[in-house]
């Protein structure tokens, strides 16, 4: 393989790969810092040892997000030297106001939290979770707008001398529509995820029987966050497809496998035949509904990737425009369909639990309900993953849409051999370390929540210091 | 704001955020690197581990935003470097994951095989950075092969790339640069943890600071007058070095009189005033080229331009304050010194108070 080959790889499999802890991280923060105040608004010890339970998966998982993200930050510069430099004007202001506001308030707040339970105020702790939590929105927010404008580019015009991009409005860059769709998009997803790693957490250990008590309140909240996370998915991913129909139109074609300009074009479900070619057996179809996806009306009319090819050699010269449309066509079909089966298992485990209904441990209900729970919380991961190459493979052979080629943003110089070594390397380091923290997380999830937890550490550590005594640190690697 | 008032500034910003990293996340490689050493027993690895455990993460950020900053402000330095020293990078992050995942990991099993292993991560995720950046410096300034390419693309016509190879990299002087980082941040790791430790672990990791100290010294003392070949104002960068050499040698004389305080500050002086007389010597250039003067990569023609910095500047002017406030308020709330008497002896899941009830269940 050629290094643009390898270095296409790489940037994949380190993204997609990270990009299974981040809405994790995002959503999870959230939900530790929801318990956390019901604890300290209710002194309900129920909510801390959820606190305490939750928190601990929370790091196992926050620590590979942050590690993972390390890469992140600069194989741009590593394997797209020539990108980089075509962007930098723009593409670097983000990237580095999301260090500057989004990363130093992450990792602090979150030292700060995980060692502070003994050394801050209670409430003063508590906002610290809080803060992290807010951190990883912010940390979102600039990463979506440096991806929206590689989809979307605004806010710039070519240097004539130095033929590279040139910010001209950072207001532009930072709030145009396909960032603020892309962030809410982004979030709703991140919630559904990690209520849905929540719910079926918490349903299983229900249908097992383990700390009833202590983990009803979170199959109940995570469930509900899980629909409202749906309706939010499904809302703002309408509103992106129509802003898709609109900026990257070949996209959408692509998503659909249209080749042909219609009106009132269905939806198809399940294919066969050849996807890539101008040919493909739709076996189940919904009228029109592509297009009211695309225009918001059932005859509405959707353009064609054999148009829109046409259209692209006019504007911007021979070449092949057309992205890989089985991958596509089925990661689109992929992410709306793993993605909402969470919303049924939410319905499912309400219904189960509804009102203080507890079905018999060992029972067939039971039984099937923590097996389903076990992979259940896989399905919202892959949706991410399947969205994230839908959106990324449908931009394609665009590395900035319009502007510039993934083919020519590579790094000239270095060579195969060397991306060879860093993909290995990387993709090694990430399978022992994937494989590690699957183990831990399931060591930590059997063990439960811990029982008698110590409810107030502060006081105790403040009544230590005034008797002069080394006291035991209430938290300690 | 003028251009040349823009790059300025954001040259000065760089170096302050390469001296901030090199201060912080320096004392926690440097207590990495003395893990297998002063760390005799499980009690004791975990008191050095918990001494930064509250930071680390923190402090490691003030290169992701180095890394960041260089990217909006000087997108072509970031390019150049960036792909041009691939593989020491590569190893670097690899180095840097390791690291950060064993010390969340570590204590998540009560197994001495397991800690064993992530121990082995902790000191070899900071033996790595520790060189390695130092290496690369020795690049940036003592100059590397750089000259521009053949290429048709747009926006690419007079671009400048790294034309050596990972070997390049390792040349005399730039590898005496990575033994001295490797050496000081070492020293500034066991000051640190004399700092913040009592009691024998603090005796122990005095001495051993004086010990590295005096070797460090040295090798410092030899690299960066070395340096002074390539600077392009040995006027203002020679007293600067000289300044570091007396700052460190006060940091040793303060660990000896058991002043551990006053020996941080010095050894952050001299960390300190050494990265920022490599910049004053660099400037105007970022990336110096061993081809020809005129390949440079400078603050000129690296840089973003005027609307970005400006956008940039102000971004900085008001963030770096807050975030400066509050990861101080850290080392604040965490100014205990810790001791072997103070490690709960359940690692992770806080006192033994938090017993787990379902430990044995499947």
């Amino acid at each position: 393989m050629e290094a643009l080959d390898l270095a296409r790889w790489q940037f994949g499999i380190t993204t997609v790969y990270h990009f299974l802890f981040v809405p994790l991280t995002i959503g999870g923060a959230f939900f530790v810092a929801g318990f956390q105040t019901a604890w300290v608004r209710t002194g309900n010890p129920r909510y801390l040892q959820l606190t305490k339970f939750f928190g601990k998966l929370f790091l196992i998982n926050f620590a590979m997000g942050v590690v993972t993200g390390i890469v992140q930050e600069f194989q741009f510069g590593m394997n797209w030297s020539v990108y980089s430099r075509f962007v930098g004007d723009v593409f670097g202001a983000p990237l580095a106001m999301e260090g500057l506001l989004a990363f130093f308030l992450e990792s602090t707040f979150l030292g700060l939290w995980i060692f502070g339970w003994d050394r801050l105020p209670k409430k003063v702790h508590l906002a610290t979770i809080w803060m992290a939590a807010i951190g990883t929105l912010v940390s979102a927010y600039f990463i979506l707008a440096a991806n929206a404008w590689m989809q979307h580019p605004v806010g710039y015009e070519i240097d004539p001398e130095t033929g590279r991009a040139v910010l001209t409005s950072i207001g532009t860059v930072l709030f145009q529509n396909t960032a603020v769709v892309a962030f809410f998009h982004t979030i709703f997803a991140a919630f559904l995820t990690a209520a849905t790693a929540v719910a079926a957490i918490a349903g299983y250990k229900l249908m097992k029987g383990r700390q009833v008590e202590v983990f009803r309140p979170a199959v109940k909240a995570s469930s509900v966050v899980i629909l409202l996370a749906a309706v939010g998915v499904a809302v703002t991913g309408d509103m992106d497809a129509k802003i898709m129909v609109q900026q990257q139109p070949m996209k959408m074609a692509a998503a659909e496998a249209v080749y042909e300009t219609g009106t009132n074009v269905p939806f198809s479900i399940l294919s066969v035949g050849d996807l890539s070619g101008s040919e493909a057996t739709h076996l189940i179809e919904v009228p029109g509904l592509t297009s009211w996806m695309a225009t918001g009306s059932f005859g509405g009319e959707v353009q064609g990737i054999n148009d829109l090819q046409e259209q692209y050699v006019a504007t911007y010269g021979p070449g092949n425009y057309v992205p890989y449309v089985p991958v596509t066509y089925w990661s689109f079909r992929l992410m709306i369909g793993t993605g909402m089966l969470a919303a049924l298992f939410a319905l499912w485990s309400l219904w189960i639990f509804r009102r203080q209904r507890q079905p018999e441990a060992g029972s067939t209900l039971s039984k099937a309900y923590a097996g389903i729970a076990t992979v259940m919380v896989l399905f919202p991961l892959a949706a991410n993953s399947f969205g994230w190459i839908f959106t990324e493979m449908g931009r394609q052979p665009w590395i900035v849409f319009g502007e510039q080629q993934t083919s020519d943003a590579v790094s000239p110089l270095v060579s195969s051999t060397e991306v060879w070594i860093s993909m290995l390397g990387f993709a090694l380091v990430y399978l022992i370390l994937a494989i590690i923290e699957v183990k831990l997380l399931l060591t930590y999830i059997r063990r439960g929540a811990p029982e008698d937890v110590v409810t107030d550490p502060y006081a105790d550590a403040v009544a230590a210091e005034k008797s002069d005594a080394d006291k035991e640190l209430y938290f300690a690697y | 704001m003028t251009i040349d008032t823009l790059v300025l500034i954001w040259f000065g910003l760089i170096a302050i955020l390469w001296v901030g990293y090199f201060i912080l996340d320096g004392f926690d490689q440097g207590v990495g690197v003395l893990l297998p050493f002063l760390g005799k027993d499980e009690l004791r690895r975990r008191v050095m581990i918990n001494t930064i455990g509250p930071v680390w993460d923190g402090n490691e950020v003030w290169l992701l935003v180095a890394g960041g900053a260089t990217f909006a402000a000087f997108p072509l330095w970031y390019a150049t470097m960036f792909s041009g020293y691939y593989l020491a990078l590569f190893l670097i992050l690899i180095a840097l994951i390791l690291r950060g995942v064993a010390f969340e990991y570590r204590g998540k099993r009560d197994d001495a095989a397991w800690r064993k292993r992530w121990d082995a991560a902790i000191f070899v995720g900071s033996v790595v950075p520790a060189t390695l950046f130092g290496v690369a410096f020795g690049n940036v300034v003592g100059g590397s092969p750089i000259s521009p390419i053949e290429t048709t693309l747009p926006g690419e016509a007079n671009s400048l790339n790294y034309t050596g190879s990972f070997f390049d990299l390792l040349n005399p002087f730039s590898l005496t640069l990575g033994v001295m980082t490797l050496l000081v941040f070492t020293t500034h790791g066991a000051i640190f943890l004399a700092l913040k430790t009592k009691g024998e672990m603090r005796e122990a990791a005095r001495k051993t600071a004086l010990r590295v100290g005096v070797v460090a010294a040295v090798v410092a003392v030899v690299a960066l007058l070395w340096a002074q070949l390539y600077s392009g104002r040995v006027v203002v960068t020679l007293p600067m070095v000289l300044l570091a050499a007396v700052a460190f040698l006060g940091a040793l004389a303060a660990t000896w009189r058991g002043r551990d305080g006053w020996a941080f500050i010095f050894t952050s002086a001299t960390i300190a005033l050494a990265v920022f007389s490599l910049f004053v010597g660099l400037w105007p250039n970022v990336m110096v080229s061993s081809i020809d003067s005129a390949y440079n990569l400078t603050v000129y023609n690296a840089s973003s331009q005027e609307y970005t910095l400006t956008v940039m500047t102000w971004v900085a002017v008001i963030m770096t304050p807050i975030v400066l406030i509050y990861q101080g308020w850290t080392y604040w709330v965490f100014r205990k010194r810790i001791s072997t008497s103070m490690i709960p002896p359940e690692p992770q899941s806080g006192r033994a108070d938090d017993r787990f009830a379902g430990a044995a269940q499947g």
